[in-house]
């Protein structure tokens, strides 16, 4: 670690002469994740950020930003450690989980004090005294299980605190509640409550003071510690622009960006997906509640698209049910489908009556994940239909939105793919492609920067929340 | 089958409140007259015809003092004043299918709730069903529906398809025959005189007169910024020459007024009034295919004009008479001189009554002769005449232009059919994609052939 690096300079050097971090924001608004991009100046990526959208468009426009702000900090952190040698960049990974500990410890601390809000109300008053011992032991013992969460190898089914928290205060008040004197019911009850405005609540993150403690915990007070803060202190109070901000996505319309920030997700999700695989010329979009099929020319313009019509049969949110009836987190499902031994014929690919051929099917004795497997190629087939529609295919595809994070879909889709079009088409998929409308967002807000008209996103979310 | 119309009223909610053109104005009085004649048909012991735009024999209608009554034109002005619903819930009360075509769902359920047309008036029962016009076989069912309830005749003028985009000489003997042997008799016995075949020319040729007006009024659009909205702005237009009026002399006032009405905004540059104000400022000139939608007719413009979009032709209103650019390049006229067998060619050349090739043909000549940016297809559920082979038309537009094309789903008159998110999105994302491909010159997004690590 070169303690005499001064790291004041090499923030310096990296950010220019304007002594700042100019960064374009793309926000694309789904219908059940929201999701930031942040692009430096020559367009490379230097921050992300996921959220949930609820029902609070503004709120998780903001969350996705400040999140996506977090990781330009970390971007930042990162340089600096890199010019200080190889055992300051093994530094960044537990800095990071650590970091992400003390956000997580700040929310629980939210918890809490909602929890505590809603005890006094007058509905409580009968089971206050037996719920609101049980209530702080339970995030007690949150509070002590939390490291393990976030130490190294830690395997987080998600990374949205309304996941991870849930998951340990149903553990812990199961456990409570085991001993016959607290009622399980109105505990988790407190919860499902209190979870909803803790979500909502926008708060202002000192990233330099977060990352201080995160520091101290990680390294014992010595010259490295010292030389670490004032890393953590510099890289906190580098100054960030947002240069130009474009948003798209599903809740576009309900914010209020001004006219020419707003992009069609149509032709965010065909420039991202193009960006990311060049040689992209069809993409196909499942999000939670529509799914797009779109080509894009050799610079990722799009040519041509069609869109399932006004019923989101077949999309996310179908599978997001179907996850529900069958009592699974919506990542089971495609895990459990790849092991059928067989594909079940599911005829509706309606919503509705899915579930009721599903309840169907399980009463006939037939298997969980057969009935999966014909579920996904349900969805699947609807889609190529609309992939049809717009063109077909007749090189580079790209799949991407959240669905696209289904292995079964993945599978289905190369299968079916490869059937209609022949198996010298290249199927590209990403981990990340949930964010290929952001990114193409914020390329877009690239573009306007550089043309010399660049929106900004307005501040308005933290205004509305408060 | 989705036709033509005619407005009691301009666009109500419209934002900048609009000074009417006195053409709307003298529209609205033909039809408040027309509406007054049928609420007092029976006492004044007129005898009332039910009839369908497409291939409509208004001349020989009014040559027999009789009184034209467009089922369809209730039903998508029923659309307009948010009574369809309720009609159509009426009609799938009483067994009819959720798939059936929305406008005679709508027409029945009206007919069931009093039959109260657009002015308020209860219209007539008719006397006699007049179908003129085959090329729809959901008409032929329509007016079996309506003759189990009103007990009336019909009479049935079968028109042959034109797959070639040819009349031949055998299909227009065919129809005049039709004409002479049974669809003139019938008519004859109704109105209880024989046919004045001078005043039949007489009215062909006022018809004639009006057609010559409109198609001025249609080419207006050429002109750059276009005068008229075709689609939007274009149904208002089509209301009497589609309707009651064509080969009267009040259609020929009409025309003639909206005609230089049309020509005094090309003199000034000025656009059309939208649900926007007058849109002067027009940054896409659009082609569209397809009926509207008339439950959210206001809102579905709307979508447009604030994109400052305009449409400059569409085919839609070219389905009550193909006028401008018939598919042999001419526009079809009725001619005084042979009525008979103009009145044969006028039922052959409804729009929906051709086939693919000359559809998209008609298409091709519209996007190039007015310099189009863009076309759009809104296809309806409810009418296969139109919706059928939609994608087709579009590829094969779009292949031949390289002007990009654009689809869109709703319905004529089920508003459960019209989901305003979605169709916006749509729209807004067809509109950026032409802006998007309009040369503005992109950043190179090169990058290697694997992903990008960071993302």
């Amino acid at each position: 670690m070169k303690l005499g690096l001064n790291p004041q300079q090499v923030l310096s050097e990296a950010l220019g002469p304007s002594g700042a971090m100019r960064v374009t924001v793309g926000i694309d608004l789904g219908s059940t994740t929201t999701k930031s991009i942040l692009l430096d100046p020559g367009g490379e990526i230097v921050g992300r950020g996921i959220t949930n959208s609820r029902s609070n468009y503004a709120v998780a426009a903001a969350v996705a930003r400040q999140e996506a702000l977090t990781a330009v900090r970390f971007s930042m952190l990162g340089r600096v450690l890199d010019a200080a040698g190889a055992d300051a960049v093994a530094l960044q990974q537990p800095l990071s989980e650590a970091f992400r500990l003390q956000l997580y410890l700040g929310e629980l601390d939210a918890l809490r004090d909602e929890i505590a809000g809603l005890l006094l109300k007058p509905g409580f008053a009968a089971n206050r005294a037996v719920l609101a011992p049980a209530a702080d032991e339970v995030l007690r013992r949150m509070r002590l299980s939390a490291p393990a969460l976030f130490g190294p190898g830690a395997d987080r089914k998600s990374d949205f605190f309304r996941d991870i928290a849930g998951q340990a205060f149903v553990k812990e008040a199961e456990d409570l509640a085991s001993g016959g004197q607290v009622p399980f019911e109105r505990l988790v009850g407190l919860y499902d409550r209190a979870i909803l405005d803790v979500e909502t609540r926008i708060e202002t993150r000192d990233f330099a003071e977060l990352l201080g403690i995160a520091a101290r915990q990680l390294l014992p007070a010595g010259p490295s510690a010292d030389w670490l803060a004032a890393v953590v202190a510099a890289v906190g109070r580098a100054p960030i622009e947002e240069v130009a901000f474009v948003g798209t996505g599903y809740g576009r319309q309900t914010l209020p960006f001004p006219k020419e920030t707003v992009r069609s997700e149509i032709l965010c999700h065909g420039r991202g997906a193009h960006r990311v695989f060049s040689g992209t010329r069809t993409v196909l979009d499942i999000g939670g509640q529509d799914t797009k099929a779109i080509q894009v020319d050799s610079s990722g313009v799009v040519t041509s698209f069609q869109m399932n019509d006004r019923c989101a049969a077949g999309c996310g949110r179908y599978l997001g049910y179907i996850a529900d009836e069958l009592n699974l987190g919506l990542h089971e499902l495609g895990p459990l489908a790849l092991q059928a031994k067989k594909q079940t014929r599911v005829n509706s690919t309606c919503t509705v009556f899915a579930g009721a051929e599903l309840r169907e099917r399980l009463a006939l004795g037939q298997r969980r994940e057969d009935i999966l497997a014909g579920l996904h190629r349900a969805i699947m087939l609807r889609a190529m239909s609309i992939l049809a529609r717009s063109g077909g295919i007749a090189d580079q595809f790209t799949f991407t939105g959240g669905v696209c994070n289904n292995p079964m879909a993945v599978k289905v889709l190369r299968e079916l793919v490869a059937q209609t079009y022949g198996d010298h088409i290249t199927v590209n998929t990403h981990s990340s492609s949930i964010y290929m409308g952001a990114l193409g967002a914020a390329m877009y807000a690239l573009d306007d920067h550089r043309e010399g008209r660049g929106g900004i996103l307005p501040t308005f979310a933290v205004a509305q929340a408060a | 089958m989705s036709t033509g119309h005619m407005m009691a009223d301009a666009p109500s909610k419209d934002a900048a409140a609009p000074v009417k053109d006195h053409s709307q104005v003298r529209q609205k009085e033909m039809i408040a007259d027309h509406f007054d004649k049928l609420a007092r048909a029976k006492e004044d012991g007129r005898k009332v015809v039910y009839t369908f735009v497409p291939g409509n024999l208004t001349e020989l209608i009014l040559s027999l003092d009789l009184l034209p009554v467009l089922p369809e034109i209730n039903a998508l002005q029923s659309g307009m004043r948010k009574k369809s619903a309720g009609y159509i819930a009426e009609a799938e009360k009483s067994g009819h299918s959720e798939d059936v075509c929305t406008y005679v769902k709508c027409d029945i359920g009206m007919m069931k709730s009093g039959n109260i047309g657009p002015t308020g008036q209860k219209l007539p029962e008719p006397d006699l069903l007049l179908l003129s016009y085959t090329g729809c076989f959901t008409f032929l069912k329509w007016f079996e529906l309506l003759r189990e309830e009103y007990h009336c005749p019909v009479v049935m003028l079968h028109v042959p398809y034109q797959p070639d985009g040819v009349i031949t000489a055998a299909m227009r003997t065919y129809i005049v025959d039709q004409l002479e042997r049974e669809v003139i008799p019938a008519l004859e016995k109704l109105a209880g005189k024989t046919l004045d075949r001078n005043e039949l020319s007489r009215r062909l040729a006022l018809s004639a007169q009006a057609e010559d007006d409109l198609v001025a009024v249609w080419e207006s659009a050429k002109h750059s910024p276009s005068p008229i909205d075709g689609y939007f702005g274009g149904v208002y237009y089509i209301g009497p020459i589609f309707s009651a009026f064509r080969g009267s002399e009040g259609a020929v006032d009409y025309y003639r007024e909206l005609r230089q009405e049309c020509e005094a905004r090309v003199a000034l540059n000025l656009g059309p009034m939208t649900p926007d104000g007058q849109l002067d400022d027009q940054k896409y000139r659009l082609v569209v295919e397809g009926p509207p939608n008339w439950t959210s007719f206001n809102d579905f413009w709307h979508m447009f004009s604030k994109e400052k979009a305009v449409v400059v032709a569409s085919t839609y209103t070219r389905v009550g008479g193909l006028y401008d650019s018939g598919p042999d390049g001419k526009g079809f006229r009725h001619d005084p001189a042979r009525p008979l067998e103009t009145l044969a060619d006028y039922c052959l050349g409804c729009y929906t009554n051709l086939g693919l090739p000359s559809r998209i043909d008609l298409l091709e000549r519209y996007v190039r002769d007015y310099k189009a940016d863009g076309f759009l297809i809104n296809s309806v559920k409810s009418c296969n005449s139109f919706s059928a082979g939609q994608l087709l038309i579009l590829r094969e537009v779009e292949r031949r232009t390289g002007v990009p094309g654009g689809f869109i789903e709703s319905d004529l008159v089920d508003p459960r059919y019209f989901g305003k998110a979605n169709i916006e999105n749509r729209v807004q994302s067809f509109l950026q994609m032409l802006q998007a491909r309009r040369g503005r010159v992109l950043q190179a997004d090169v990058r290697g052939s694997q992903p990008s690590a960071a993302l």
